[in-house]
């Protein structure tokens, strides 16, 4: 819905000059996790299409970004009080993406200004994470670098500065990594080309990372036949049980 | 060898896994402790979720006392009677336990709890067996006749009303107390994801009084059933049994279990009890420290 919205904004903030396109596309439209996984690298990649086929002179630049769905969350904050560490404070996001990663051909800060980067929510300090409303500015800021930093650390967010390679001013790619821990859902490929400090055209590709086979058939299980999912999980507690009983006692005697 | 877990929603070594369930189940077979209180440790610490952790370890704790039961039963060590008075007491904590999972849940306290539960419990039953296994090795070595354990009649459980003959276990007492026992494991179970056997175990010894043969045996049967409840509550509740963590730490406790059962009656019972003792005490002194580090996420993240 966003994204869309970018894509028509886009032209209008340059007035009425003809505009240069983009035409991305990503490796794989669909990830499918299987009992071997253990995370994906995703090709996103494209070319820029400049009115008349000219190229301008000055260098262009692109950002992309592959954002997983949001979801509501409450962060926990750890302080220590009379000698051990409790949860002590407390916030909430109504939008936190389970996974972001930004890659671009140069770091953000030298290619648009803070203002541009932060309606685009380009760069991992620009993330919009609706915070609940009460809470203090300085106080959201911390739990949101919090949050930002746990997730980096485990390659949940991650912003690589020249992760994007352009070639000829025409071409461009980018490797991204998708960790094994990545939560499943409907994710986007947004990809912005930027001149002068300005966003002046935008393109946005889905990516579906869902469960597949047997993993998808035990999740929904687990969630839709709760009862049968856990009397099939005794029974087979039971049974692996027994027969190592029965295994051994063969063996034994 | 890595493999997928679908619940848990990451990937980890198939071979760290089922190692970790050869080592617990070999302490579920010497020992008669359902291994939980080391699993769910484990487990978190090598990046499980926590509440998958717990529910997990639950399957894995039913699987490790199924074998350990056929192999305790083929010797007689398994008082039914007093195992069913514990099991019943024991599913009766399991629904109080996942009351009270869900409002320290609510409140973002629950690690903690949990954290300083297991610290005073294992740290003042590690202390107590220490104490009591050390005396008996000394006492044996003196030469003297091995004493068993404290007070064979505790006042408190003399009290209570209402007296019924468990002959296995060679006791004539009340049903309440084994009853009252089995609940508070039911509530440990669901709480920490332990079997609570190393709970029951000494209680069994020093509260109840009950002959040391039938102990180990019994307290697996009761493990055994309140562990399948607890994997039940908790996959119609928090939906967190991952059937693919459990079954890869079951294909190593199995075999454990039978090794540890094998080993348990070669071993003197005193040392037995020593060794389980230090175990129960380096856990806990584990746990203590880690309550005081400063923990490595200062953030944590729960859906809401």
């Amino acid at each position: 819905m966003r994204a869309r919205a970018i894509a028509l904004i886009a032209p209008l903030l340059i007035g009425a000059a003809p505009s240069p396109e983009l035409v991305p596309d990503v490796s794989e439209r669909a990830i499918e996790i299987r009992y071997s996984f253990t995370g994906a690298e995703l090709l996103l990649f494209g070319a820029i299409v400049y009115p008349g086929g000219r190229r301008p002179r000055e260098q262009v630049d692109i950002a992309v970004v592959l954002k997983g769905p949001t979801e509501s969350i409450v962060l926990r904050e750890k302080r220590k009080v009379a000698g051990i560490w409790v949860n002590a404070d407390s916030t909430r996001f109504r939008s936190a993406p389970g996974y972001y990663a930004v890659a671009s051909s140069r770091p953000i800060r030298e290619m648009i200004d803070d203002r541009t980067a932060a309606i685009y929510e380009l760069g991992l300090d620009n993330i919009q994470m609706s915070p609940a409303s009460g809470a203090e500015i300085g106080d959201q800021r911390r739990f949101q670098a919090g949050l930002v930093d746990l997730r980096r650390r485990t390659g949940l967010y991650l912003e690589d500065p020249r992760g994007v390679e352009i070639s000829e001013g025409v071409l461009y790619r980018a490797r991204i990594r998708i960790p094994a821990r990545v939560p499943v859902g409907k994710y986007t490929a947004e990809t912005f080309l930027i001149e002068d400090g300005q966003v002046v055209a935008a393109a946005v590709r889905p990516v579906d990372i869902d469960k597949s086979g047997f993993e998808r058939f035990v999740t929904i299980a687990a969630q839709r036949w709760s009862v049968v999912y856990g009397l099939s999980a005794v029974a087979m507690s039971l049974v692996l049980g027994w027969a190592g009983a029965a295994l051994f006692r063969r063996r034994g005697t | 060898m890595d493999i997928y877990l679908p619940i848990a929603g990451l990937s980890v070594n198939m071979l760290v896994i089922v190692g970790m369930g050869v080592v617990v189940g070999l302490l579920s077979g010497l020992f008669g402790v359902g291994g939980g209180f080391l699993t769910t440790p484990l487990l978190i610490f090598y990046g499980i979720p926590p509440a998958v952790a717990v529910a997990s370890a639950s399957t894995q704790v039913t699987g490790a006392s199924v074998s350990g039961v056929f192999a305790h039963m083929r010797r007689g060590g398994v008082d039914f009677r007093m195992g069913a008075v514990l099991v019943v007491g024991g599913i009766l904590g399991a629904g109080l336990g996942a009351v009270l999972f869900r409002l320290l849940q609510a409140s973002g306290q629950i690690d903690t709890v949990i954290g300083l539960i297991y610290v005073l419990l294992l740290g003042t039953i590690g202390g107590m067996m220490a104490n009591e296994s050390i005396r008996a090795i000394l006492a044996i070595r003196r030469g003297q006749a091995p004493r068993h354990g404290m007070r064979r009649h505790n006042p408190l459980i003399a009290a209570l009303p209402m007296r019924w003959r468990f002959y296995r276990s060679g006791l004539y007492i009340s049903p309440l107390a084994p009853l009252l026992l089995g609940i508070a494991t039911g509530v440990l179970t669901v709480l920490l994801g332990v079997g609570g056997g190393f709970v029951i175990v000494p209680a069994m010894i020093y509260l109840l009084g009950m002959a040391t043969s039938v102990v180990v045996g019994t307290s697996l049967f009761q493990i055994l059933f309140v562990t399948a409840a607890t994997t039940m509550i908790h996959a119609t509740t928090t939906r967190a049994v991952d059937i693919v963590l459990g079954m890869l730490l079951l294909l190593g406790s199995v075999t454990g279990a039978q090794i540890g059962a094998h080993f348990a009656q070669r071993i003197k019972p005193e040392w037995l009890r020593l060794m389980l003792a230090l175990i129960v005490l380096a856990v806990a002194l584990r746990m203590a420290l880690g309550l005081g580090w400063r923990p490595e996420e200062i953030y944590t993240v729960q859906p809401a």
